[in-house]
């Protein structure tokens, strides 16, 4: 037979199917195996609310993008080059995100009339036999009926045979893309160790997927995608609340603090606790508290008594907490508070993303409660920010809140992951014994930092009480003193300015450092942002992108850079919130750009929307 | 045990210099007092103690204890004390709250910390008032009650505490009262003594806005007849004459009188450690208005001894710890890597 192989640079296939199956495993083992194969990748979960949304409807539909390419790649791609359909449901809910001319492997039982009715076509329409996909190429499989043939031998149930169907669209695409399939049948070997009738049933028919697209003939080419031209190094593929939890740990292992986590499962946070909870051997505790309330306080008592004083939550669970932050802010003790942002307000868009949460996090709180605020860019980048996060929180003894957001929660890239020895030192300073100058403790008493000593109960001498009540300068006492009050609320605002000192200037990410046109973003649109001003660059256009980690305070050149450009864009996930502390900080006519559909930014939209700034204004 | 320890302090040096500023008459003195005397016998070194409050009047007691403390937000000192005690299990953790904080705006962190089993000590000084808020009902407050809040009287039904408690699973159930410092005194070093969460109820009279709440309860004249005092192993006897006595009729209390017809014998022999029985004194909760209510029962309701949250978490990690040891780079690492050159 004759057979090609073209070689692609880049590649985005989208699983989708029914939420039973089991297209995010078929994503993640494809990811793995693209991982490690060196290419570079980021990939994009994107599934129902529902736990089982009704069966065959396009609510049921549950989808995995993920992207490849031998290039440097920040985004799991606007579009997809190849769309699995399990059903039609899931054709229908993805066609448009389909390239023109893109392939389309459908299977075909998935087509049935009851699966076309449950997806609201017409009657008697089905797109997979009227032309109507011409546009596409279509590759039809019927994967129920060759996964059950597959497995005739074996005395499962139909039920249990037709579970399988996803392994044998994985061994196709295994087939179709070269590749070796040892990391899934690894993987299936653990994770079915108990039962060897479903181990043995999954890899029969895995294996029957990729011996399909060899031996049959219609399929004549395959493709190949090399390995990506990435800074030198080891590298693991990782998802972002995944990196969170790593990140906690290791800040936890270098400040030699034991961590407590406090908190209540809330998607899309909960990974975080899942992850933690395996981790005891890190002398981790992780408390499944009451409600999210219970789980920031417990956080706070364990902060109190020396631990380092974890919370984990997303938008509905954030407002729980407001109260509980501000004691954290009024006794001035480490704490990290990290946000997983999700569609809003109220119960919102549990499993859709958005960045909708900053202000809340700036200003969301009774009194003037300032705390510093720190997002990550990516999900590898969750390991460095939360790591930061905990630094800042532990040396300058104050809550931190931390965003993310369920983009990078739930997203994975491939990781340059560092190694303990590599990780900057974070310094913890208890305070054991009174000064020969000291003849009593001062719990307030502060540093040139205007940070204040964190003595923790079984310390003999510094006995102390702190508590939620304004407190006087220097001892600690409760006071109604009004300049004592103008007093502390000024000195706990500049100690939260004062750590601009000691973080790092903000860099340009890509492009100079003056010119026409300054992108700048926080959070998960950094691979959107980079990737459309990579493009317009590329045109020769004067366009530059700075990245913001550390939101408040910020990074004391910010206002530089800002002033440095004629216009400044902050496209954002949300209804414009960087937007207005830029403009209120900087008093700079920043341009806003929101997107507010639960989904991230594209490169191709946002690339539209700046190109408008370099419109040349026509003479009439 | 506590002989050898600490035999230097005395309730004096469990105070700090802050001005105590509760109502001149209120209940809390005692309590404050009472605490303090005991502090010194405990045998635990003042800075291994820590009193956790929330809000209310009873909460600014931290600050007049001169150990660790940290007056917290409303209702969430159990929350705070359990993370505390999870992260240190070695510390004495006292929580000071009130039948707001406690049972109303932190009535689920309540029976939660009980559930659980923290090793702590939960003091619910109980005013059946808002005193803080000054005069609002409570949780715990009578139906018909005319406050601030509820000038037509409360429709609201209240709280059994000790009953709540038990319901909640806790491992040790009392109460007590400010005007008995000698049985709160016994009280507290029973809950101390506690392994586990101690809940102890303590009638607390708020002299501006809930005076006499419990007069019947704590006043010579009445006390003898309208209280029993339970002591495990003895039988429920009360009255001035101590001839007056609980038996048990099915699994209904009885008031008797000890020879007239009954004798000793027959009288209900009090055991801490039966939760059913304990069930039945926790409901022994009547109105001391009606006719033929029973006594109200003071004391040790339920003890019993099961682990405690803080130590099977440090069983779990150490566990984890002898299976596993701690890898950081491993774990950054990773199963499944590959290498760029």
């Amino acid at each position: 037979m004759n057979r090609t192989q073209e070689v692609l640079k880049d590649v985005v296939i989208k699983f989708a199917g029914d939420s039973g199956d089991g297209m995010q495993l078929t994503g993640t083992q494809f990811t793995t195996n693209t991982a490690l194969l060196g290419a570079d990748l980021s990939t994009f979960p994107d599934f129902p609310a529902e736990i089982r949304a009704p069966q065959g409807t396009i609510p049921g539909v549950s989808g995995f993008q993920l992207r490849f390419s031998s290039d440097h790649i920040y985004t799991p791609g606007d579009e997809c080059d190849v769309l699995v359909a399990m059903n039609a449901a899931a054709l229908k809910a993805n066609l448009k995100g389909l390239k023109k001319g893109g392939r389309i492997i459908a299977n075909t039982d998935g087509f049935d009339s009851k699966n076309l009715r449950l997806a609201n076509y017409p009657d008697g329409v089905n797109p997979i036999e009227n032309n109507s996909l011409d546009g596409y190429e279509l590759i039809k499989i019927d994967v129920t009926k060759l996964t059950r043939e597959a497995l005739k031998e074996f005395t499962l149930g139909t039920k249990e045979k037709d579970r399988a169907k996803n392994m044998f669209i994985l061994g196709f695409l295994y087939w179709m893309y070269n590749r070796d399939m040892e990391n899934t049948i690894n993987f299936l070997t653990e994770k079915f160790s108990k039962k060897p009738d479903i181990l043995d049933s999954n890899i029969k028919a895995l294996k029957a997927g990729y011996n399909y697209g060899d031996t049959t003939e219609t399929f004549t080419t395959t493709y190949k995608v090399e390995k990506a031209r990435i800074e030198p190094g080891t590298y693991r593929s990782i998802m972002g609340n995944q990196s969170l939890a790593l990140g906690l740990i290791a800040a936890s292992t270098k400040s030699g603090l034991p961590m407590f986590l406090g908190t209540y499962p809330i998607t899309p946070a909960s990974d975080i606790l899942h992850e933690l909870s395996r981790h005891k051997n890190f002398g981790i505790r992780t408390f499944q508290a009451e409600d999210e309330i219970a789980a920031i306080t417990a956080a706070i008592g364990a902060s109190y008594g020396g631990a380092l004083g974890v919370t984990t939550t997303s938008g509905p669970g954030m407002a729980l907490k407001t109260e509980a932050m501000g004691l954290a802010v009024m006794l001035e003790i480490p704490l990290v508070i990290v946000n997983v942002q999700r569609g809003g307000p109220s119960t919102g868009l549990p499993t859709k993303t958005e960045q909708s949460d900053l202000l809340q996090a700036y200003y969301g709180r009774n009194g003037e409660c300032p705390m510093p605020v720190i997002a990550a860019s990516s999900p590898a980048d969750c390991f460095d920010a939360v790591y930061e996060a905990v630094k800042i929180s532990v040396q300058h003894m104050t809550p931190v809140i931390f965003l993310s957001d369920g983009y990078i929660a739930n997203g994975a890239e491939p990781w340059r992951f560092p190694t303990e020895e590599t990780l900057a030192p974070i310094h913890v300073k208890f305070k054991t014994e009174l000064w020969d100058h000291e003849d009593k403790f001062q719990p307030y008493l502060r540093d040139e930092n205007l940070v204040r000593p964190w003595a923790v109960p079984g310390t003999p001498g510094l006995e102390h009480r702190i508590g939620g009540i304004e407190k006087q300068n220097i001892t600690g006492n409760i006071s109604y003193d009004p300049e004592n009050h103008q007093t502390m609320v000024k000195i706990r605002q500049e100690k939260v300015d004062k750590i601009a000192e000691h973080i790092p200037d903000q860099k340009i990410d890509s492009g100079a450092d003056k010119g026409k046109v300054l992108v700048l973003g926080w959070g998960s649109t950094y691979g959107a942002i980079k990737s459309a001003v990579a493009e317009l660059q590329a045109q020769g256009k004067s366009v530059s992108h700075a990245h913001i980690r550390h939101l408040r305070p910020f990074p004391k050149n910010l206002g530089e850079i800002i002033r440095n450009f004629e216009h400044v864009i902050i496209p954002e996930i949300n209804n414009g919130q960087l937007i207005k502390i830029i403009r209120d900080q900087y008093l700079v006519d920043a341009k806003g750009y929101h997107k507010i559909m639960g989904i991230p930014i594209t490169k191709h939209e946002l690339v539209e929307e700046l190109d408008k700034y370099f419109v040349v204004e026509q003479v009439v | 045990m506590s002989e050898v320890l600490a035999p230097t302090l005395t309730a004096k040096d469990f105070a700090t210099d802050q001005e105590v500023r509760w109502c001149p008459g209120c209940g809390d003195y005692s309590i404050l007092a009472q605490v303090q005397r005991i502090m010194p016998g405990l045998g635990i070194p003042k800075e291994n103690i820590v009193f956790i409050s929330g809000i209310g009047c009873s909460s600014r007691f931290p600050y007049y204890m001169n150990t660790y403390g940290m007056h917290s937000i409303h209702g969430r000192a159990t929350a705070i004390a359990s993370g505390l005690k999870a992260a240190r299990p070695e510390l004495s953790v006292w929580i000071v709250s009130g039948d707001g904080d406690s049972l109303s705006i932190g009535g689920n962190h309540t029976i939660h910390l009980l559930r659980r089993n923290f090793d702590v000590n939960l003091l619910v000084f109980n005013n059946q008032i808002y005193g803080l808020t000054k005069g609002q009902y409570s949780p715990t407050s009578e139906e018909n009650k005319i406050t601030k809040s509820t000038p037509f009287g409360s429709i609201d039904h209240p709280f059994n505490p000790a009953a709540l408690a038990l319901g909640a699973d806790a491992s040790f159930v009392a109460r007590t009262m400010d005007r008995d410092p000698k049985h709160m005194q016994a009280m507290l070093l029973r809950a101390n003594g506690h392994r586990g969460a101690s809940f102890l109820e303590i009638y607390q009279n708020c002299n501006i806005f809930n005076d006499g709440a419990f007069e019947i309860f704590t006043e010579k004249s009445t006390k003898p007849l309208e209280t029993l005092f339970l002591e495990q192993g003895k039988p429920l006897v009360f009255g001035a004459e101590g001839n007056k006595g609980l038996r048990l009729d099915g699994f209904k209390p009885q008031v008797v009188t000890i020879g007239e017809g009954y004798s000793a014998d027959d009288l209900w022999i009090h055991d801490e450690q039966d939760i059913y029985k304990a069930q039945i004194l926790t409901r022994i909760f009547d109105d001391p208005t009606i006719e033929g209510h029973l006594p109200r029962p003071f004391g040790v309701f339920y003890e019993t001894d099961r682990p405690c949250y803080e130590e099977m978490m440090a069983l779990q990690l150490e566990d984890a710890i002898a299976r596993k040891a701690p890898d950081l780079n491993a774990l950054l690492r990773g199963k499944e890597t590959w290498t760029v050159a």
